[in-house]
């Protein structure tokens, strides 16, 4: 029990050498190209193999290549809002202004692509199950994950002091990762008409290695990609707040007062 | 190909989601890499010391 507040000091200055925003700039410098180049050659890989060269399902037709989009944006809606969380937790435990920026920034492209998710889910429902939309646990536990991002980028920009719409945006990142549990579990403890999961931790996957590898590279593609957005555009808003600085610092007689 | 037009609507919506947000985000940094570039040459010129936050 004693040990916990060193290990939080301790873990407190890991985050702040690492972290810290003009160290950000040239780690994300250095780092943007090594995710955008290998990025783009994973999605265009994957999409392209799953999309042009592996087989139809014997059940669902080609229609089973909108996997290859739906699949990877399903696991970042998810991953995304984990990463939101643990920015939450930065923020409300360490008060880390780099947490804040980085959840600003990864709000908006997890929920785009959340909403892809939900999109070509919907899709690839019309055909297969004959309707666009059920209110079935995953596709409900999906579209909530959808209105957390929506109700985090809201609250993030309510306040006139951006230091109470972050905290406030942080306890709902804390809050919502319930449903990360639930939309995981959802196949299992309800019976949905959603499919179970075809690739588990513990079990070797469902599929065929012909569908596996185009799916596997697609989703290391998107996820450097979403990698790659996010760091540019948290790259983007250190740059702004430096501006901003500037803009108001005494010297150049901006907002001295 | 069988669902021709749902897989197509899938794969366009994903490269059209895919551009926005990197475009967006190569934009946004290049300009505000040219504007604090600008910002931090006059602030040193006028201060003669570099600027630190």
């Amino acid at each position: 029990m004693s040990a916990s507040p060193t290990l939080v000091a301790r873990t407190g200055s890991f985050f702040h050498r690492y972290a810290n925003p003009g160290r950000f700039l040239k780690l994300g410098a250095r780092l943007q190209p090594w995710l955008t180049w290998p990025a783009i050659a994973f999605t265009l890989a994957g999409l392209g193999w799953g999309l042009f060269y592996s087989p139809a399902d014997w059940q669902q037709g080609d229609s089973v290549r909108i996997m290859y989009v739906h699949v990877p944006a399903a696991m970042l809606a998810s991953g995304g809002y984990a990463g939101l969380a643990l920015c939450g937790l930065l923020s409300l435990v360490w008060r880390h202004p780099l947490a804040d920026l980085a959840a600003v920034e990864i709000g908006p492209v997890g929920a785009c692509i959340t909403a892809l998710c939900l999109a070509t889910g919907s899709i690839w429902g019309k055909p297969m199950w004959g309707t666009w939309w059920v209110w079935d646990a995953r596709l409900t536990s999906v579209l909530v994950l959808f209105f957390l991002y929506l109700g985090h980028i809201a609250l993030i920009r309510a306040f006139d002091d951006p230091q109470r719409g972050y905290r406030a945006a942080a306890i709902l990142a804390l809050a919502g990762a319930v449903d990360l549990p639930i939309i995981k579990f959802s196949v299992q403890w309800w019976n949905t008409l959603h499919q179970p999961d075809s690739i588990t931790l513990t079990g070797a996957p469902t599929m065929s290695a012909s569908m596996l590898w185009p799916l596997a590279l697609s989703t290391i593609g998107f996820s450097l990609g979403f990698a790659a957005i996010v760091v540019a555009r948290t790259r983007a808003a250190v740059m702004e707040s430096r501006i901003r600085a500037l803009l108001s610092s005494p010297r150049r007689g901006g907002g001295a007062a | 190909m069988t669902h021709l037009p749902y897989i197509v609507a899938s794969y366009g919506l994903a490269t059209v989601m895919a551009l926005v947000l990197s475009i967006g985000a190569a934009l946004r940094l290049r300009r505000a890499r040219a504007r604090l570039a600008a910002l931090e040459q006059t602030h040193n010129r006028n201060a003669g010391t570099p600027f630190t936050p």
